[in-house]
């Protein structure tokens, strides 16, 4: 059996102790509210503890006349007041006259006054002369009367008696009708009875206090069962962005392969955003169409004179670097406007320049800009992904080696590497992976940095290096149609999505 | 990136070989290029700006004929001595200073080779042009000119009728109201005179890099073309006329040389001799971890439609004169991959003898992260660039160290954010029918001029909180920044009474420890609540968390 609810409890111990009846009495009786009565009530029918009769009784109520009887008495008992006044005896027609009133009515209250026996009658000469036998007799229909205009009666609750002088006064034109009324009469089953008897004993508690566990009184009480199916109300954790939670799985992926993580600026010269990657002055790459310019502040620091140059006379002539360059005059000042960087390649450059390294295994999740007007497809801000390995040995299907395992880890076993082309690295390959649910999305570029990027910034082993967009595969794993919905920071959204995806 | 429509019946006619469509199709990503889409009839294919020479279905069928071994090293250009010259004027020389130039002979034009040629024009434009400024294309009816040709200057009131006009106009008046002459018009318009080509009855060919005239246009009844290219990079010019050279070629015309003279000095163009680029053997081996002899390079490159010569045990590259994209010996290894096949190329995993390392710095900005969330606050992640709006006006500020980007697309999105919690109104502003309370937080960059840095804008990390409620207050605040900072750095502060004009007076602080400021608490002003459309009261704070992770740093 369930556990009775504390207002079925309520309910039952005052039915046991006070008895059943109507609604709005078992109510008042049990001290609930009409509301709570009617559901406990509800409760325990179901259960099969209380009986509700259902009956129709009615109630009397007092209609015009009747009011009328009450303020002035019955007609008979006004016509007797005047016959009293009379002196006790007068003639048909002088009462008649003093009654003051309708025929009708006169001769109603003489006809009631006589079969009551109040009044006789007898002739002498010709006139009729009307005497009072006997007086103040005080009728049961007026203390009805007043009974019915003082409370609520119901005709099935008076006692045969007063049922005849209802039905009496009801034969009287406008004094009283009976109206059927539905009556709900609760009362305990015999099993409510026996519920009621085993409940009366316990003492019953809704919480625990500190109090009760400490003094050990607790061993008197019951906890009160719970209803332990209810909904129980919505709480919402502190929660990580899905992105930041994607960046961080990303970033455990390239830790687990011994990849060493770099930070840099957001803000870069055009020189290692572009420059230093081998990336012509005039590529159209670097239009205000496509990349964000900061306005100067002063005349940035970008490198040293020697690689500057370096860098100038690869773009020119290819420098030393066995290229034939792309044969333009390089421009310094082109090299100095400042951009936020479009990928994070520009940090990796500058590590490689700094660093110089023959080995090397670095990597960086983080922001990059693109100067697009924001639609479904594209965003102005990103993340991107990126690592790079250098190595003396270190090969293309190295590179494809890398990305497999590195895919794998984040759950994407299916790649295909389709050749490409890309300014800074030469063999290029795209990759394409297989994603759950959405199937086949191009995801990381990559290839071998080419010895115009890597010579002028003294690094002479291959570096491989590769890099992608993040949000798309957020896009494909919380199946996003709208790529701005990501960074809409909708509450609702960021609370209800599972951790897990 | 360009994008090129095949059709399969047209495509299939230029393969040397017998090839299902979809055989072909799949092979289609070996070439470099990538599918966009594909119908029954067709299918468009997007391609990389290095490939010029794919602007054309011909360029597309010559790679595909290598890959797919129908057709061997590189293609035999037959260039007839032609008889057309080219005169240039002195004055060309400061406006637009290269020009080359071709005749086609015996072209049967119809529609759609017409659209074909066009579509490649408009790419080379677009590309090697660099949007016409670079190097621009004319194509001619030749039947209608009376050569020699002559390239010159001539002041902005010359006259002629351009293509797609009836009456004559000047050229002033065609860079202000043609379509052409407005989009391309600011890269001659402030040269004194402008340049055209004419021929020998003065009847204009082009106004470069503009328009064409009316009378050369190509019709389905055009035999013979006459290409010329002016440019202000020879190289550009001379690669341009190359691969439409090739490309014309493919289409069946005969190419007839055309003589360009300036002054005493004589060009003949086009140049179509192969270029030479020695082959290094170790590096291709090296680079794609294979192991191929000298035989199976040489196929590989033939393959990419290069030829090879071998000479005292050297190979040298011969390479056809429309491959404008390798310039160094690292474009032959890419090319021999191509030949050998990128799709038989297997991966193989280097051995990984160091263990990962996360960035100090990032490690203990998750450590903030996870505290946070531990607080009960939920992230969220707005972008860096905003308006001027949100950041300044609503919030009451002072533009101070503002870092405005030159070239925003939207007013939305036009300064590098200095401090975090405009944004987060925002994101309140947007939430006022989700539940409440509101707790969120962002940990991100912002930005402020400052001298002392190599760029004279230095970039630190804020975190940032804001709780809303109906009766959000600066207790709650204090107490979350105080739990933050002591749980996560073990780092005590005061909160020193202070004015911002974001906050209401009398409930806004600075965040200090020991003698750094770190940072603002408080409780927003109703004003900024209300140019936010707010509706309950919000507390914030701002931490400089870069500033916390040098303390932290130092302390260690």
């Amino acid at each position: 059996m369930k556990p009775l609810h504390a207002l079925e409890r309520k309910l039952l111990l005052s039915l046991i102790r006070n008895g059943g009846g109507l609604l709005e009495d078992v109510a008042s009786r049990a001290n609930m509210s009409m509301d709570q009565a009617r559901r406990a009530v509800e409760w325990l029918r179901s259960k099969e503890m209380i009986k509700i009769e259902e009956k129709v009784h009615h109630k009397i109520e007092i209609l015009g006349e009747g009011k009328r009887a009450i303020e002035q008495g019955l007609p008979e008992r006004r016509l007797i007041e005047i016959l009293k006044k009379l002196g006790g005896e007068a003639k048909l027609d002088e009462l008649s006259k003093a009654f003051n009133s309708t025929p009708q009515e006169f001769s109603a209250a003489f006809g009631y006054a006589r079969s009551k026996g109040w009044i006789s009658i007898s002739s002498i000469e010709d006139k009729v002369i009307v005497k009072l036998l006997k007086s103040d007799q005080s009728p049961l229909e007026e203390s009805l009367l007043k009974e019915i205009s003082e409370k609520v009666l119901f005709f099935e609750e008076l006692s045969e008696e007063d049922k005849k002088v209802v039905n009496r006064l009801m034969k009287r034109p406008d004094y009283l009708i009976k109206k059927p009324i539905k009556i709900v009469n609760i009362s305990l089953t015999e099993l409510g009875r026996k519920t009621a008897e085993t409940i009366k004993e316990v003492k019953e508690i809704d919480y625990l206090t500190p109090d009760l566990i400490i003094s050990g009184k607790w061993r008197q009480h019951r906890l009160r069962s719970l209803d332990v199916e209810a909904v129980a109300p919505t709480i919402y954790p502190g929660k990580k962005h899905p992105v930041q939670l994607f960046i961080d799985e990303v970033r455990e992926a390239f830790i687990s392969l011994g990849f060493e993580e770099i930070l840099g600026p957001i803000i870069q010269p055009a020189f290692w955003n572009f420059d230093a990657l081998f990336v012509p002055q005039d590529h159209p790459a670097r239009d205000m169409q496509d990349t964000f310019y900061v306005s100067k502040v002063k005349e940035p620091s970008i490198a040293s004179p020697s690689l500057i140059e370096k860098v100038s006379r690869t773009h020119t002539n290819g420098w030393n670097t066995g290229s034939k360059g792309w044969g333009y005059y390089w421009v310094l000042d082109e090299a100095k406007r400042l951009v936020l960087r479009t990928h994070t390649t520009a940090v990796t450059v500058k590590y490689l320049a700094d660093h110089k390294v023959s080995e090397a295994k670095v990597f960086s999740v983080d922001k990059v800009f693109r100067n697009e007007k924001l639609d479904p497809k594209h965003l102005a801000e990103l993340h991107q992904i990126e690592g790079i390995m250098v190595g003396k040995r270190v090969t293309l299907r190295d590179l494809m080696g890398i990305l497999s395992e590195f895919y794998k880890i984040l759950g994407l076993k299916k790649v295909k590497f389709w050749p490409t082309y890309f300014p800074y690295t030469e063999p290029s390959l795209q990759s394409i992976v297989h994603v759950e649910g959405f199937g086949w999305m191009e995801l990381c570029g990559m290839g071998i940095f080419r010895p115009e990027v890597t010579l002028p910034l003294g690094v002479k082993n291959p570096v491989l290096a590769w890099g992608g967009g993040l949000e798309r595969i957020i896009m494909a794993r919380l199946q996003i149609d709208d790529i701005r919905e990501i960074y809409e920071n909708n509450l609702g959204w960021l609370r209800k999505v599972p951790l897990c995806l | 990136m360009p994008v090129i429509t095949l059709y399969y019946d047209k495509l299939k006619s230029l393969i040397k070989g017998e090839l299902s469509t979809k055989d072909l199709m799949d092979k289609i990503p070996y070439i470099g290029v990538t599918l966009e889409e594909a119908t029954d009839d067709y299918v468009k294919i997007e391609y990389n700006p290095n490939r010029p020479d794919f602007s054309t279905i011909y360029g597309i069928a010559r790679s595909l004929n290598g890959i797919l071994g129908f057709e061997r090293g590189a293609p035999n250009y037959v260039i007839n001595e032609g008889g057309v010259e080219m005169i240039v004027d002195e004055s060309t020389q400061h406006v637009r200073p290269f020009v080359v130039g071709l005749v086609a002979r015996g072209i049967t034009l119809n529609d759609e080779l017409i659209q074909e040629i066009i579509s490649m024009q408009e790419d080379l434009h677009e590309g090697i042009g660099r949007r016409r400024r670079k190097m621009s294309i004319g194509i001619h009816n030749f039947d209608v000119l009376k050569p020699p040709i002559k390239y010159t200057t001539v002041p902005p009131e010359f006259k002629f009728v351009p293509l797609g006009e009836k009456e004559e106009m000047s050229m002033k008046e065609i860079l202000e109201k043609t379509d052409v002459g407005r989009e391309y018009g600011h890269i001659v318009s402030s040269f004194a005179n402008y340049p055209l080509i004419m021929d020998s009855l003065d009847q204009v060919l082009s106004f470069p890099p503009i328009i064409n005239g009316e009378l050369t246009r190509l019709t389905p009844e055009t035999k013979n073309l006459l290409i010329e290219i002016t440019a202000t990079d020879l190289k550009a010019d001379e690669d341009s006329l190359a691969i439409i050279a090739a490309a014309l070629n493919d289409i069946g015309a005969k190419i007839e040389s055309v003589k360009i003279r300036l002054g005493n000095s004589v060009k003949i163009t086009p140049d179509m001799s192969l270029q030479q680029m020695e082959v290094d053997r170790k590096l291709a081996n090296d680079l794609l971890g294979l192991k191929l002899n000298d035989e199976e390079i040489r196929e590989s490159l033939e393959r990419s439609r290069i030829s090879v010569a071998s000479k005292d045990g050297k190979l040298t590259a011969l390479i056809p004169r429309y491959r404008v994209d390798l310039l160094h010996q690292v474009d032959l290894v890419e090319e021999i991959a191509y030949g050998y096949g990128f799709e038989k190329l297997t991966p193989t995993l280097p051995e990984f003898k160091k263990a990962g390392k996360y960035h100090d710095d990032l490690k203990l900005i998750g450590l903030a992260r996870d505290a946070m969330i531990g607080l009960g606050c939920i992230e969220v992640m707005n972008y860096h660039l905003i308006s001027e709006k949100a950041l300044y006006e609503f919030t009451k500020r002072k533009p101070k160290t503002i870092v405005k980007v030159e070239n925003p697309k939207s007013i939305e999105y036009e300064f590098l954010r200095d401090n975090i919690f405009p944004s987060l109104l925002i994101v309140l502003s947007k939430n006022l029918h989700e539940e409440y309370p509101q707790r969120i937080f962002e940990i991100s960059k912002v930005y402020s001029k400052d001298l002392r840095t190599p760029n004279g804008i230095r970039e630190d990390y804020h975190l940032a909180t804001a709780v809303s409620h109906s009766t959000a207050n600066y207790t709650e605040v204090k107490s979350i920044l105080s739990s933050l900072l002591l749980q996560t750095f073990n780092l005590s502060i005061n909160t020193i009474p202070t004015r911002h004009p974001s906050f209401t007076s009398g409930r806004v602080a600075e965040i200090v420890s020991a003698k750094n400021k770190l940072g603002i608490i408080g409780e927003i002003h109703p004003l900024v609540l209300e140019n936010f459309k707010l509706r309950n009261p919000v507390s914030v704070f701002e931490v400089d968390l870069s500033k916390v992770i040098d303390i932290v740093k130092t302390e260690s």
